[in-house]
């Protein structure tokens, strides 16, 4: 049995304008150890994913179906308290910008032992222990002086370190991260980076990787989940998928990649935008951009399937 | 500390300066004191007479300059209606005015916090619909409304409350005579504090509510729902420690305009405090009187915006009062 188990969650909006969903049928699997990566454009879905698996969609959105199975107990029928027993603990966070996600009038030390008493029966003085600790593990210099600063006294990577740290502080089962890289600096995003991929290795911690920037999925990632308007649409081992992708959003993405573009040409993109939630075609969500559009595409809705480890949702997938 | 201190107090004697040349000419327009002080008997050769011996036909700058000598030496003039030092008189109502100041401020902090939290935690509860509806209430009616109001209700329909003055008071510190020691004084304090509460209160709770709102969407209060803190702890200590720095601010400056607000509540009430003072001082054209109580009001809200400022340092570790590390 998977460590977690994703099974056709379905997370609703009630706006004004009548109920919106923002993710459908989205199911995947974690084991033990195992890194994922979810990818797609900004409002495909992979954020709300990740924070439906804690609970924590926010407010009018709720999870309007599915199931979250996590050591064979079912998150989505959790009450409120064994929840939380669950966030930050089984299950830690990441968030995408390091300097928005630490509360800036609290001290570092204050923001890491709250954590762990949060969860764990003991003094002030053994969560600082094991505080020093895991800001050693991120390779944070002069631990024990960073407990008493506040947030803006660090740069926006070791602030980065510092929410890795909290996230590696109840030693969790599964961390996942919200675009980790995101909103720093290139040459501190590659740091950041390995520092994550060896500390999942070292302390056997899964990882749910969601991010748009594919480079970032081929370092980090074994298996890679493409969403595309609350979709899942393909899925597969990321060396496969990226050797071969099956679904033409895929490729376009990968076509997109500036690394494919020799200097001076302009660079491969997809044309038109993601349909917004309201107005998401009926058929395949993406056949208005899509190159090898035939009639049944703008009709019926491809299911995800597929042989093997691969799976895709598209009527006429590609390098079969 | 030290180094914020001084600038702030060059800052402060910038202020005063403004202020007692804003305040010091506007004695011109008020109509002529001799009026008041001599009576109609008196003939126009000696009020003549009496003018040049009080320096009131010297030129502005003559007068303001002997004013801002002697207000250095804490001389700010002889009240013409108390024949007394006009900064004694200042200080003799001063206590009661600070009373009504200290007991607002209390319903103002007891209340808006409870109530504007908890209206930015569950918006959509019944109570924070009334809260809101009110606080719009509270803030559109003028204090004096609100006052009359009160004693209609409270003191002439109810009977349970005085409709003015002081009530017993208790003599503190030497010289410091107050109402909040006594039972007959807080019952005498009730309606005017409430009356003066009314315009702030709304507004703090209002404040409070949008900003608090504001933070509890913040990445930072998300991340905290990640860690799995216990809600109170959320709520109380990361998004409420956030929320204080702008109440602080806005907040701050609020409590400084109540002190004029007192003018209002004061005359009302009957309330023997210097707000009370000024009006009847603007009655009897006491130009000096009005020029002292102009210079105090200015001082004490020099001196609330610092404390202001001074707290705001202590919760935002991003200012430091000490300048630059």
């Amino acid at each position: 049995m998977p460590l977690l188990s994703v099974n056709n969650l379905e997370v609703v909006f009630p706006l004004r304008t009548g109920l919106v969903t923002a993710i459908k049928d989205v199911s995947f699997d974690l084991e033990q150890g195992e890194r994922i990566g979810i990818v797609g454009e900004s409002g495909a879905g992979k954020s709300v994913s990740a924070f439906a698996i804690l609970n924590l969609i926010s407010k009018p959105g709720y999870l309007a179906a599915g199931s979250i199975l996590f050591n064979g107990r079912d998150l989505a029928s959790l009450g409120e308290e064994e929840m939380r027993q669950i966030r930050g603990n089984e299950i830690s966070m990441i968030f995408q910008d390091p300097m928005m996600t630490l509360n800036p009038v609290l001290t570092i030390g204050t923001q890491m032992e709250e954590t762990i008493l949060a969860h764990k029966n003991m003094s002030r003085q053994e969560a600082r222990k094991i505080s020093v600790a895991k800001l050693k593990a991120v390779q944070i210099p002069s631990t024990e002086t960073r407990l008493t600063q506040y947030p803006h006294e660090l740069s926006g990577g070791m602030r980065q370190r510092v929410v890795i740290a909290i996230a590696l502080l109840s030693d969790p089962a599964i961390i996942i991260a919200d675009e980790p890289t995101t909103a720093l600096d290139v040459t501190i995003q590659a740091e950041i980076l390995e520092l994550l991929l060896n500390l999942c290795n070292d302390f056997d911690v899964g990882l749910i990787l969601i991010t748009h920037d594919l480079g970032v999925v081929s370092e980090v990632t074994q298996r890679i989940l493409v969403m595309y308007a609350g979709r899942i649409i393909e899925q597969g081992p990321t060396h496969q998928v990226i050797a071969r992708p099956m679904h033409p959003y895929t490729q376009g993405l990968l076509g997109a990649l500036p690394e494919k573009t020799r200097p001076g040409q302009r660079l491969n993109q997809i044309p038109g935008v993601m349909p917004t939630l309201q107005e998401i075609p009926a058929g395949c969500p993406f056949h208005n951009r899509c190159n090898q559009i035939q009639a049944v595409c703008k009709v019926d809705l491809p299911i995800l399937g597929g042989t093997g480890s691969r799976a895709v949702a598209c009527h006429f997938p590609l390098n079969r | 500390m030290f180094a914020f201190l001084v600038r702030r107090l060059g800052q402060a004697v910038i202020v005063m300066l403004v202020i007692s040349i804003l305040s010091f000419s506007i004695q011109d327009e008020l109509g002529d004191p001799l009026r008041e002080l001599v009576g109609q008997s008196v003939s126009e050769a000696v009020r003549n007479e009496l003018r040049e011996e009080m320096g009131l036909n010297d030129p502005f700058l003559v007068q303001y300059w002997r004013f801002l000598r002697n207000a250095v030496q804490g001389d700010l003039g002889t009240s013409y209606f108390f024949k007394r030092p006009a900064l004694e008189v200042i200080m003799d109502k001063l206590p009661a005015t600070i009373d009504l100041v200290v007991a607002a401020t209390f319903w103002i902090l007891a209340f808006s916090i409870p109530v504007g939290v908890f209206a930015a935690i569950r918006p959509n509860h019944l109570f924070s619909k009334l809260a809101m509806g009110f606080s719009i209430v509270g803030i559109s009616v003028p204090v004096f409304l609100t006052a009359i109001f009160l004693i209609y209700l409270f003191a002439v329909e109810l009977g349970w409350l005085p409709s003015y003055g002081r009530g017993d008071t208790l003599i503190m510190f030497g010289d410091w005579e107050t109402s909040l020691m006594t039972i007959d004084g807080l019952t005498h304090l009730l309606l005017p504090s409430i009356s003066l509460a009314s315009v702030i209160l709304p507004l703090f709770v209002r404040i409070i509510r949008s900003e608090m709102m504001e933070v509890l969407e913040s990445e930072y209060v998300k991340f905290a729902w990640a860690k799995g803190l216990k809600k109170r702890r959320i709520w109380m200590l990361h998004a409420f420690k956030n929320t204080l720095l702008p109440v602080i601010t806005v907040g701050g400056v609020q409590l400084g305009i109540m002190v004029s607000y007192t003018i209002l509540t004061e005359t009302v009430f009957q309330w023997p405090g210097m707000g009370f003072m000024f009006l009847e001082a603007i009655n009897r054209v006491d130009t000096p009187l009005i020029v002292a109580y102009l210079i105090v009001v200015g001082l004490i809200f020099v001196i609330t915006n610092t404390v202001v400022d001074i707290i705001y340092g202590l919760v935002n570790p991003t200012v430091k009062l000490t300048g630059q590390q």
